[in-house]
């Protein structure tokens, strides 16, 4: 077993914020109007322990426990504890060359499949940008308030249905005696069916299709503020029509477009459902691989250290969008 | 290529409603030619209209000469200055400021030399690197005047461009536009709903009222001989004493009113008989006697310096206002005083009442 020190700090430190919260809490009521005086002493002490407490016990903990036992070897029970149980590299080097002890061989399929995953996923979120971005600015800038309504339930009724579910609706649309390959025999295009699932069309559709509100909502928000006489003037001053999109609408609505960006990114390279339920014979995701760390090869050490690979990843991938589009966290989170 | 605007009998209807109704205009090139009505009349349509972004539902718009119908307006030579000002917040002044040359493909070179030469025009040659959120009310208007002169248009049309600036500026902006239109010699078309401005400013200015025309003419034309009782009403300010014609000769009428029998002038030669309505300016209602006169009772005075205004009330309840010059501020009555008032038949105009909603 650990030894019992870590466990009283992993017990002591949710304390140890709150009380260190109260304690700015109470030296900014000491300065003038502040957080306090605004929402009263209770409810202000409500919400630093609830968000401290949620933020504490949901997000940072775990994510920091999970980034230890990544260090840690595999060990059985009764060696936990023990004199091997030591911080090591050794599933870091699993994830790259395949042993937890020779560097001779890279681990070629994880790699090819993280990889994959990766340039998937920013392919996934471009295509899904180019797909909303029209919609979103329809919405936004030129359609009658009625039909705003109507396509915005249209856009989420099908996110009433669960994710598995919905997945399942599109192995029915792309399998090879499913709807689509019905409609293509049908109508002659092609004489044999297609097997969209093997080429993965299916699961790139489904990929796609999983994550598409997250991306129309925040450009439909950042558009709708951009007054249309902008547009106009743009018009006015000669631009053609995708001038203006790339030299007024976009710059005015990157905050949300970034926003949408990372978003789509990170919950499909973090996606499960779809891969495992739309995913070809030869298909490689990434989740699907940690997961079989976690439950297949009950090497939870591993497991970890596979999913914090994907985690640097994804806060690489959030950091290098900032920087292309010169915008601070704050303002995507808007 | 001259750069006269004409309307040719516009009308603008949005589903079964007409903004705009027989519009027939002619506006000479290098004109400062003012559009001025209330609230929702219509004027930003007929400016939408010439530049572009409405087509008319009957009638025609002629640039030059040239037939307007399905021309664009990227494609039109006018540039239109709105109301917000809709300069773009991502971009520089510079970068505003030569926007509309970067998008017809002019190079870099040639593109600053222009940005410098027009911030200098406008008095912001120091400005250029800012972003336009810094910039103070004035200095963002007259930003979005050197963008659309950018594009070296033919006609720049304004709409309300000053009507967000507090009366300082208001009134510094209005002697620079003014300015600024000498020296490029350039077709103006302004939209106002402050007749100050567009008296001061114009040439020629049009009066509007439920999308019609109602007069047009230069600004003593239209604060001296208004032809409507709604031109009369809307500039300026003026007793309206509504009646009957009973009598006409030598282009005078005596209209019979409720405060007694007056002489006006009758340009629009109506007849005896019909409904007309007297209209007097405060500053021609004078204490004492006069060819027209009548009693009433003082209410209020109220002093602003260079004028007096005394509000008035006569037996039958009717509100009056007259205007006491500083000079004859001495003859000012004491509120609750009985007077009698009087003008000269040529300082009041007789003309049939304004029309009322069909
Ligand atoms: N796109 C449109 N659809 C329907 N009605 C419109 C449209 N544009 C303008 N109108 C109507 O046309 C009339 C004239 O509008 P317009 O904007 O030209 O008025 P305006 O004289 O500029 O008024 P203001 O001084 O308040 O700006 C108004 O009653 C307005 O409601
Ligand atoms: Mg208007």
């Amino acid at each position: 077993m650990r030894s019992a020190g870590t466990h009283w700090v992993l017990l002591l430190l949710p304390f140890a914020v709150i009380a260190a919260l109260w304690i700015a809490a109470t030296l900014e009521r000491r300065g003038g109007p502040g957080f306090v005086r605004r929402n009263g002493a209770v409810v202000a002490t409500y919400l630093l322990l609830a968000v401290g407490l949620w933020a504490l016990v949901m997000i940072v903990l775990p994510q920091i426990s999970m980034v230890e036992l990544s260090f840690r070897p595999k060990l059985p029970a009764a060696q936990m504890g023990g004199p091997r149980d030591v911080y090591t590299l050794e599933n870091y080097r699993y994830f790259l060359f395949g042993s937890t002890v020779s560097t001779a061989h890279w681990n070629v399929t994880h790699l090819h499949a993280f990889g994959l995953t990766i340039v998937a996923s920013v392919l996934v979120a471009a295509f899904d940008f180019a797909l909303c971005y029209p919609l979103a600015f329809y919405m936004a800038q030129s359609a009658p308030p009625r039909r705003v309504r109507l396509l915005l339930l249209l856009l989420i009724a099908p996110y009433w249905v669960n994710e598995i579910l919905r997945a399942f609706a599109f192995r029915i649309i792309f399998a090879t005696s499913g709807l689509l390959n019905t409609l293509l025999l049908g109508a002659g295009v092609v004489a044999q069916p297609v097997d969209f699932l093997g080429l993965d069309v299916g699961m790139y559709a489904g990929l796609s299709y999983a994550y598409l509100l997250l991306m129309v909502f925040p450009l439909y928000n950042a558009i709708e503020s951009l007054p249309h006489s902008q547009i106009e003037a743009a018009r006015d001053l000669g631009a053609a029509w995708w001038r203006i999109h790339l030299d007024v609408v976009m710059p005015y609505a990157r905050p949300g477009i970034a926003s949408g960006c990372t978003l789509v990114f990170m919950l499909t390279s973090g996606a499960l459902a779809a891969p495992l339920v739309l995913g070809g014979p030869r298909s490689l995701w990434f989740t699907p691989i940690v997961y079989d760390r976690f439950y297949q090869a009950f090497n939870w050490p591993q497991g970890a250290a596979y999913a914090c690979v994907l985690l640097l990843a994804c806060v690489g991938f959030v950091l290098t969008v900032l920087r292309l589009s010169r915008l601070s966290l704050g303002q995507i989170t808007r | 290529m001259t750069a006269d605007v004409e309307l040719d009998r516009v009308s603008v209807r949005f589903g079964g409603f007409t903004a705009v109704e027989g519009v027939s205009l002619k506006i000479e090139q290098g004109e400062f030619f003012s559009f001025l009505g209330p609230s929702g009349c219509g004027k930003t349509t007929i400016l939408r209209t010439i530049s572009g972004f409405v087509e008319p539902s009957q009638g025609a718009v002629r640039i030059g000469g040239r037939d307007m119908r399905g021309i664009g307006p990227n494609r039109r030579p006018t540039a239109l200055i709105f109301q917000s000002l809709a300069l773009f917040p991502m971009m520089s002044v510079a970068d505003n400021v030569g926007y509309g040359l970067r998008v017809r493909g002019v190079g870099r070179r040639a593109r600053r030399a222009t940005v410098e030469r027009l911030l200098a025009l406008v008095a912001l040659s120091d400005q250029g690197g800012k972003r336009v959120d810094d910039l103070s009310g004035g200095q963002r208007q007259r930003v979005a005047i050197a963008r659309a002169l950018a594009v070296e248009p033919q006609v720049l049309l304004l709409d309300e461009p000053l009507s967000a600036l507090d009366l300082k500026l208001r009134q510094h902006m209005r002697t620079e536009l003014r300015a600024i239109q000498r020296r490029v010699g350039l077709t103006f078309i302004y939209i106002t709903h402050d007749q100050g401005e567009a008296l001061t400013m114009s040439d020629r200015i049009a009066v509007m009222n439920r999308g019609r025309i109602e007069q047009v003419g230069d600004a003593r034309s239209i604060y001296e001989a208004p032809q409507t009782g709604f031109v009369a009403g809307f500039v300026g300010e003026t007793n309206a004493l509504p009646g009957r014609v009973v009598a006409v000769a030598d282009g005078e009428a005596e209209v019979a009113t409720a405060l007694g029998r007056f002489r006006g002038r009758n340009p629009r030669r109506l007849m005896a008989g019909v409904a007309a309505v007297l209209f007097v300016r405060p500053e021609f209602l004078h204490p004492g006697g006069g060819e027209n006169e009548c009693a009433a009772e003082a209410v209020d005075l109220a002093y602003e310096g260079s004028v007096t205004h005394l509000a008035l009330r006569a037996a039958d309840g009717t509100r009056l206002t007259a205007q006491l010059a500083a000079a004859a501020r001495s003859a000012a009555p004491a509120p609750g005083a009985r007077l009698r008032l009087g003008f000269a038949a040529r300082d009041a105009i007789v003309l049939p009442p304004a029309a009322t909603d069909a």
